[in-house]
């Protein structure tokens, strides 16, 4: 690493040069920005990963299951470490097991855990100090309109890459004076240069043209101006991609009635969910999205619009597809390329079946019908499956 | 007002009796009656001299100047008995002189309609938006938009009535933000009991006045648990004393996916100052897009009438392609708010039949007509209407 080659230099010319240039070489070496590719996680051991997964509330445990036992079916080399969060536990001891469990493994698939609205202010949104103590800093989410799911728009292909640790999330509030509220949102230059970053370089990666950052700094100047100046600053380095600039509720109008102008959009932390959900309404609902969050060590694959669906918990109405994309998103992470593809073409088949439709994009299939579907897809490809050898 | 006085010279006699304690009686009547909630109706401002209303009219920037126009000639031909007085707000000045003068002739006449006022982001951060400035001067606590589709204009959903009823003077809009750290910007939001008790009961006194069954509160409670925490309570308690409706509430996340796929479970909706502005936004499109939805900002003793989306329209100012509908309904819920409901109905009717009938549609809603062409046809059909008008 290079990092180390420059950190030994200092010691030659400290007595040479004063011990500023060690002290700038020192903080240039540990600057995460310059780092240039993400590796795996070295938690291959005899060829099989080993992934955290924390199930959740709602909906979540059931899909989970259903992810297990795909992986199993298409003997995919992953294995999972499986850590419960009890959401209505008012010690933090749960959650700090699952990030544990998560820097240990590098990457984790979950579901939402529930925030109980009833209980005190003092006790954090559980999702939120993940994201924030692992510094995901990243919430990308690709939408997608999907062959064979009805939708009133069409041809929707936009990347939404949303700030996932500061912002309206800083959850700093306090209560002055009796009945006046003051929620603090933080917006800095590091983290507003990292994302911006993060988005550009994706857009190059993946050969998009246009990035639109969304904001509202007509209103608040400081804030949103920073993140947009920050923007501009990072556009300047990528001039074959078009920057442009929106304000948010222009944005949301447009992306009701022209949601096809937009590519790549990237956005502070409130303003990342609301139109993360907008898009993800307009190609067919929360069972289709799939969601990643990322950071510079550690992954977190999730749903795109993070529902607990406590209301169709356990009916065998949930829709399997978002949880089974972000999972098709875990395995592209770890570079199981084959397993991925194989996996996701299996699942747009099926979606494209309409009389497997789940209540959600208005059919009367389950769960169980979807995910057998699936699995019959993936044994007609002929690849290698639990059946084939004879485990089922 | 008579009363307050009453009481005041009252007690200048009844003091030397009861020495202190009917002196803090007197303190008690004098927050009673100052008290703004416990005013019922808005009276419209008295300026009717010679039969005349006088109305403030500020054209703004962009497309305002030509829009406000189209409304005077409007109201010349059909003989209403308003008059306006003009008072332009120049958005490059760097100095609150022209936007005082403005707050002072509305404070005068009561009532104003304008046009959006540009705020641009160049200038320095201490230059506030003059709108916004505009609306906390004179304390328009409720911004209400009642989106509903139009039969002649196509739209993917259909039949949308919702009334949306947004806090405009607080919450994310307070303009309070600074940089203690260098490269760390806080933005303050601010949610108080007062407002949001305020916000609470306008919203059910024009859901019960309006035959409306269910007001829905968004918020993000369970992010930002202290603010929205605060105005969910306040609107609770509010609801409580409003049985025949009935309440619930929503995350805005959840709303805005909602709202794309299916609008028409909403009623009423009542929310913080930036929630209010996308969802507004949101519904806006789903209607027909900015040129069709008027929006009016309500006060205690002031209302100022204007397009909801409150979009300048840089790009088409001088075109003659603006919708003139929105201000022109605007312009009409003005004329009720002066009590002037026949005339605000036969403008309407008018407005409604060029949008519904003859089909004349600018360029925004995919027709090819002018705005001055929407206009000439408005005046014939107010004139055919039989009604007393100037000739065309």
């Amino acid at each position: 690493m290079t990092a180390r080659s420059v950190r030994s230099l200092p010691g030659v010319l400290k007595s040479v040069f004063s011990n500023r240039l060690s002290r700038v070489y020192g903080a240039a070496a540990c600057n995460q920005r310059h780092k240039s590719t993400y590796t795996p996680p070295p938690a291959r051991y005899g060829g099989r990963h080993t992934v955290t997964l924390i199930p959740g509330d709602g909906i979540g445990p059931e899909l989970a299951h259903h992810v297990r036992e795909l992986f199993r079916f298409c003997c995919v080399p992953v294995d999972f470490e499986v850590v419960n969060v009890d959401s209505s536990m008012a010690s933090e001891d749960d959650i700090n097991n699952a990030i544990m469990a998560i820097r240990r493994n590098g990457v984790a698939l979950k579901g939402n855990i529930e925030t109980n609205h009833n209980l005190p202010p003092s006790y954090k949104s559980r999702n939120s100090l993940l994201r924030t103590t692992l510094d995901l800093y990243a919430n990308v989410m690709h939408c997608q309109s999907l062959p064979g799911v009805r939708t009133r728009h069409k041809n929707i292909d936009i990347m939404i890459i949303r700030e996932n640790t500061e912002g309206e999330y800083s959850s700093l509030e306090h209560e002055n004076v009796p009945g006046v509220v003051e929620c603090l949102k933080i917006i800095t230059k590091t983290k507003s240069l990292r994302i911006a970053d993060y988005a550009f370089r994706a857009a190059r990666a993946t050969g998009r043209r246009r990035v639109t950052a969304v904001h509202k700094a007509n209103i608040m100047k400081l804030a949103d101006g920073l993140f947009l100046e920050c923007c501009k600053e990072v556009a300047s380095g990528y001039p074959e991609i078009s920057f442009d600039s929106m304000i948010v509720d222009n944005t949301t109008m447009q992306l009701v009635s022209r949601p096809q102008q937009f590519d790549v959009m990237v956005m502070p932390n409130l303003y990342g969910n609301v139109v993360s959900n907008v898009c993800a309404g307009l190609v067919g609902g929360p069972g289709l999205v799939p969601g990643a969050n990322y950071g510079e060590d550690y992954a977190v694959f999730e749903t795109g619009t993070r529902n607990t669906g406590k209301s169709i918990a356990n009916h065998n109405t949930a829709n399997p597809t978002a949880m089974l994309l972000a999972s098709c998103l875990l395995l592209d992470h770890v570079k199981l390329h084959a397993y991925a593809s194989m996996i996701r073409r299996a699942i747009l088949s099926t979606i494209t079946e309409t009389r497997l439709h789940t209540a959600d994009l208005g059919g009367q299939g389950s769960t169980s019908e979807v995910v057998q579907s699936i699995m019959n897809a993936v044994q007609s490809t002929g690849c290698l499956t639990t059946e084939r050898i004879g485990l089922n | 007002m008579a009363a307050h006085s009453a009481v005041l010279s009252m007690s200048k006699i009844i003091n030397p009796f009861w020495g202190g304690r009917l002196g803090n009686t007197v303190k008690v009547f004098g927050t009673t009656l100052t008290s703004h909630r416990n005013k019922t109706l808005l009276t419209p401002p008295p300026a009717k001299y010679g039969g005349r209303h006088t109305v403030t009219l500020i054209p703004g920037d962009g497309i305002g100047p030509e829009l406000l126009n189209h409304v005077r000639e409007v109201f010349r031909f059909s003989c209403v008995p308003v008059d306006f007085e003009v008072v332009n707000v120049n958005s490059a000045l760097e100095t609150d002189d022209d936007m005082n003068n403005a707050i002072t002739a509305i404070r005068r006449n009561g009532i104003a309609l304008k046009g959006n006022i540009e705020t641009k982001h160049t200038m320095a951060p201490s230059v506030k938006s003059r709108n916004n400035l505009l609306r906390t001067s004179l304390d328009l606590y409720a911004n209400v938009m009642h989106c509903q589709s139009l039969p002649g204009v196509q739209t993917r959903h259909k039949n949308i009535d919702i009334m949306i009823i947004r806090e405009n003077t607080e919450g994310e809009y307070s303009s309070l933000e600074h940089e203690s750290v260098s490269g760390v910007v806080e933005s303050l939001k601010i949610i108080t009991r007062n407002n949001s008790l305020r916000i609470a009961d306008y919203a059910f006194k024009l859901a019960r006045e309006k035959g409306r069954r269910r007001v829905t509160a968004v918020h993000k409670a369970n992010i930002m648990k202290l603010g929205d925490g605060l105005f969910l309570q306040c609107c609770r308690e509010v609801a409580s004393g409003y049985p025949d409706i009935t309440f619930d509430s929503m995350i805005v996340d959840n709303t805005t996916m909602q709202l794309v796929s299916k609008p028409h479970q909403f009623d009423v909706m009542v929310m913080p100052n930036l929630y209010g502005n996308v969802v507004s936004n949101v519904c806006a499109g789903l209607v027909g897009g900015p040129g069709l939805v008027p929006g009016a900002n309500y006060g205690n003793a002031y209302a100022v009438f204007e397009t909801a989306t409150r979009n300048t329209g840089k790009s088409i100012a001088g075109k003659n392609i603006a919708n003139p509908t929105a201000m022109l309904l605007a312009s009409c819920m003005m004329l009720d708010h002066l009590k002037l409901y026949d005339h605000a109905t036969m403008i309407r009717h008018a407005v409604l039949k060029t949008m519904n009938e003859t089909r004349l549609h600018t360029a925004d809603i995919g027709g090819q007509g002018t705005t001055s062409e929407v206009v000439q046809t408005i005046m014939r059909i107010i004139q055919s209407g039989g009604q007393l008008t100037t000739e065309l």
